[in-house]
Parts: C-alpha cells; sequence; structure tokens
C-alpha cells in the first residue's frame, strides 16, 4: 500500500461529504475556516437553517462585490446575507440556541480529537501564542451533534486522533464524528467506528495511521466511493 | 420631561473617572461604537478596564483606545486577530492584563449582571483551562462551571435609531452584544444614526427598551456601514 494509491478526500470533498449527513429541517452551525465550505454543497432541495453566532439565523452565501454590508457578517467576520425567513438576535440569545441544546449540528475544525471524543481546537499550547476562544468551547458542548472536520494526520504524519489530547482541550467527550480526508469515524461508547474509508486505503493501513484502537466498518455500511476496500 | 439625548459625543462621556470599567459593543466592526470611543480617547481617562468581545481592528475605534495605553486590562473571547496587532504587540510587552472568556460566557456573564443574577453553572468550558480554578457542579447530568456576573460602570453602544426615552433598534448583525451590555452598565451611553420623536419606534419592535439605557447621541455616520474589514 502506498500514499499514491489511495484517493485521498480534498477540501472540497470533505466539505460534501459533511454536507451529505446534514438533513432536511436540520439548525445547523458551520465553525470558521474549512467546516465553513460546506455550506456550499448543501442539497438545495433540502431546508437548512444555518446559524451564525455573531446573532443571525437563516444564514445566506456571499454577497455579489459591491453589495457587502459589514453590519451583515458571520463569525469569521467576512461579508454574507440574510435568507426570507431569517432573523437578527443579540449575542446572549444566540449562545442560549447553542448550549440550550437547540442547535442540530455544529462542525468544527480541530487539533486533535481523542479516543473519547475530547475535543482540542482553540489553542496550540505553544506558550508564546496569544490566546482565543470565541465561541469555540460554547460550540463544543452546545450542539445536539458535533462533526469535527480536519485532515487525519499532521504535517509531519501525526495521527490527529490521539488517545488522549496534547493540545489543551476545548470540551470533554463532545464530539460525535470526525471527517478527515481519509475517513469519518464515530464516536461512540465502545470507542470509535470506522464508517468509510477514501478509496485505495484498507482499514489495516488506516488503523497503522491511526495509531489508536478503530472499530471497523460493518459490512453493511453505506461506502459508495470505496468498494476496494470492501474486504480489506 | 425625561429627555436622554446628549448634544455630542464627547459630552456623553465627559464624566468616565480612571479606572472605570467599561463595557464596548461590537463584533469586530460590527456595531463598534467609533464616535464614543473616539471621544472616550479624547477625554482622557485612564487605568480603564474594558470589556468587549475582541481587542481592537487595525488602527481604529477599541485598537485606537488600546494604543493610547489608557487600557490597563481586558476581558473578551477573541483578541488574536488578523488585524489585532496593537493589542498584540501591548499583551507581548505585559502592558495589558487579558481575562479570556469563551463567548457565550461572555454574553451570558454580562446578561447576569443586567438581570441580576448573582452567577450560573454552565457546561461551557468545563474541563478546559479557561475553568481552572473555578467551582465546579453536576447538574441534570453534566458537569457545570460556576461563572459570575460582569457589571460595567460604563457602556458604548452604536444602536440605529433611539428615542429621548433611550428606546432603541439596531441593525443586522451590528446588534450583536448591545441589549446585553445596556442592561449591566450603570450608566448606558448609545450613539445612533439617528434620533427619532417618541413613538416613532414601533413598540413591537423596541429591542431595548429605554429603561436600561441613560445617554442617546446622534452621531453622523453612526449605524451606517463602517469600512469592510479584514477576514478574522
Amino acid at each position: 500500500m502506498t500514499e499514491a494509491a489511495m484517493l485521498r478526500y480534498t477540501r472540497e470533498q470533505m466539505a460534501a461529504r459533511v454536507a451529505r449527513d446534514i438533513p432536511e429541517g436540520a439548525y445547523v452551525n458551520l465553525g470558521i475556516g474549512l467546516p465553513t465550505m460546506v455550506a456550499n454543497f448543501l442539497p438545495a432541495e433540502r431546508e437548512i437553517v444555518l446559524h451564525s453566532e455573531n446573532g443571525l439565523l437563516g444564514m445566506g452565501p456571499a454577497p455579489m462585490p459591491g453589495f457587502e454590508d459589514p453590519d451583515l457578517i458571520n463569525a469569521g467576520k467576512q461579508p454574507v446575507t440574510l435568507l426570507p425567513g431569517g432573523a437578527y438576535f443579540h449575542h446572549a440569545d444566540s449562545f442560549a440556541m447553542m448550549r440550550g441544546g437547540h442547535l442540530d449540528i455544529c462542525v468544527l475544525g480541530a487539533f486533535q480529537v481523542s479516543t473519547g471524543g475530547d475535543l482540542a481546537n482553540w489553542h496550540t499550547g505553544a506558550p508564546d501564542a496569544i490566546p482565543a476562544v470565541g465561541g469555540a468551547m460554547d460550540l463544543a458542548i452546545g450542539a445536539k451533534n458535533v462533526y469535527v472536520m480536519m485532515d487525519h494526520l499532521t504535517k509531519s504524519g501525526e495521527s490527529k486522533i490521539v488517545a488522549r489530547c496534547t493540545c489543551p482541550v476545548t470540551g470533554l467527550a463532545c464530539v460525535d464524528r470526525i471527517y478527515t480526508d481519509l475517513a469519518v469515524i464515530d464516536v461512540a461508547p465502545g470507542g470509535l467506528r470506522v464508517i468509510e474509508i477514501v478509496d485505495g486505503l484498507s482499514f489495516g493501513e488506516l488503523q497503522r495511521m491511526t495509531g489508536v484502537p478503530l472499530g471497523r466498518p460493518s459490512p453493511a455500511a453505506h461506502r459508495p466511493r470505496n468498494p476496494a476496500t470492501k474486504n480489506s | 420631561m425625561i429627555d436622554k439625548t446628549v448634544r455630542t459625543a464627547a459630552a456623553a462621556v465627559s464624566d468616565v473617572p480612571d479606572g472605570a470599567t467599561i463595557m464596548i459593543g461590537g463584533f469586530g466592526t460590527a456595531g463598534m461604537p467609533s464616535a464614543l470611543i473616539d471621544a472616550l480617547i479624547d477625554q482622557g481617562a485612564r487605568d480603564l478596564t474594558i470589556v468587549n468581545n475582541n481587542a481592537g481592528n487595525g488602527e481604529i475605534g477599541l485598537a485606537a483606545l488600546l494604543r493610547s495605553k489608557r487600557v490597563r486590562k481586558i476581558i473578551c473571547s477573541f483578541p488574536r486577530q488578523t488585524d489585532s496587532h496593537v493589542f498584540d504587540a501591548l499583551f507581548r510587552a505585559g502592558e495589558v492584563e487579558l481575562e479570556l472568556v469563551p463567548q457565550g460566557n461572555l454574553a451570558e456573564r454580562i446578561r447576569a449582571a443586567g438581570a441580576g443574577i448573582g452567577g450560573f453553572f454552565t457546561p461551557t468550558g468545563y474541563g478546559t483551562l479557561l475553568a481552572a480554578g473555578k467551582e465546579t457542579r453536576f447538574i441534570d447530568g453534566r458537569n457545570c462551571v460556576l461563572e459570575h456576573p460582569i457589571h460595567a460602570d460604563f457602556a458604548l453602544i452604536k444602536a440605529e435609531r433611539g428615542d429621548r426615552w433611550g428606546n432603541l433598534v439596531y441593525r443586522k448583525t451590528a446588534r450583536n452584544f448591545g441589549p446585553v451590555m445596556a442592561s449591566a452598565a450603570k450608566c448606558s451611553i448609545v450613539e445612533v444614526r439617528e434620533i427619532v420623536p417618541l413613538g416613532t419606534l414601533d413598540p413591537e419592535a423596541i429591542v431595548t427598551p429605554g429603561i436600561f439605557v441613560q445617554r442617546v447621541v446622534a452621531v453622523a455616520g453612526a449605524g451606517k456601514p463602517a469600512r469592510p474589514q479584514a477576514e478574522a
């Protein structure tokens, strides 16, 4: 098995893969960075309401050039639009939507996720870094389902799925599902369970690269892009 | 006759003493009360504690206040941004103290102060560095952290329209922290784009009732879009 043979997901494919799992009628918060791209792949036939923690529901796409309004921005402080039916509200209400368990799904980036679902995504732990947390800790514990989107490995090839987070944690036992460029993995009570693997990568290889114990995908798992790994 | 209108921003902030705790509305530059901040810089109060979501952008508004070395401490959730170089330099030089608060806790601690709540238990931040040393309790199946209210001497807020009783409506996501900050400060000062005659604002749509507001000043340009801002 060589890396050349495996069809690692691009960022767009990761975003499209997450989007596939967001159902009709869901209230969803997409975190800053990679998760923001999920919005571009939500199926047009599904009515999905996007929440932005700075105070809006029903967030629409970026405005046409020249129509930006500095008073209408998302949590990443980028100009956005409001869809018909959208609403504005103040910060305490916005975080009540999270903390109160009203949001169905949030999608967050991460530095590390532990086998128990601990999330580290706010601080690398570098001693000279200026810490900033924003809404990360509120989102981590707030949504009914917390999905993480991240590269499977660090740039130096270490697994970002770990037995214990070495970066400072954002929340404990809060992650439900991990989408990486190599696999989709559920955080289940019995441990991590692989749902899908990209084409050309065997379960054994994924296990070796990940380092922590993974549960095998069930034979019935929906893996339309991945026939080659069916018997691996 | 009740008349909370003040003729100028300078007059509105003239009695801010050294050592005051001041809440400043805004998320990035959306909702930042730039005219009131500029007036505060000219007024000269120092040794201030500032409560804001961020720690200034570029060279204007809160960044300009920081650069004038009037701020002893800042309580915020997300100081580090692409254009927060003024704060970054002061922080690295040890010239400003930082209390980092998760964004939802920041909003709720401010709301608690305005609502007369003595403190609250929240799952946000449990098990993280930002809850270190804080009292915890297991409530309704979740580990929670005790958080205390944040009171202020003054709040500086930007709204779209106000009347002489201090009733306010905001504009889009510039609303953000305005309503909760207005309730949490002993003296809330609001810059509005337009002061309208009493009875003009739709009572069903007033976001901040005048009881939470002490001073209203009309500022040319307030409420109108500021210039587009950098991603952060």
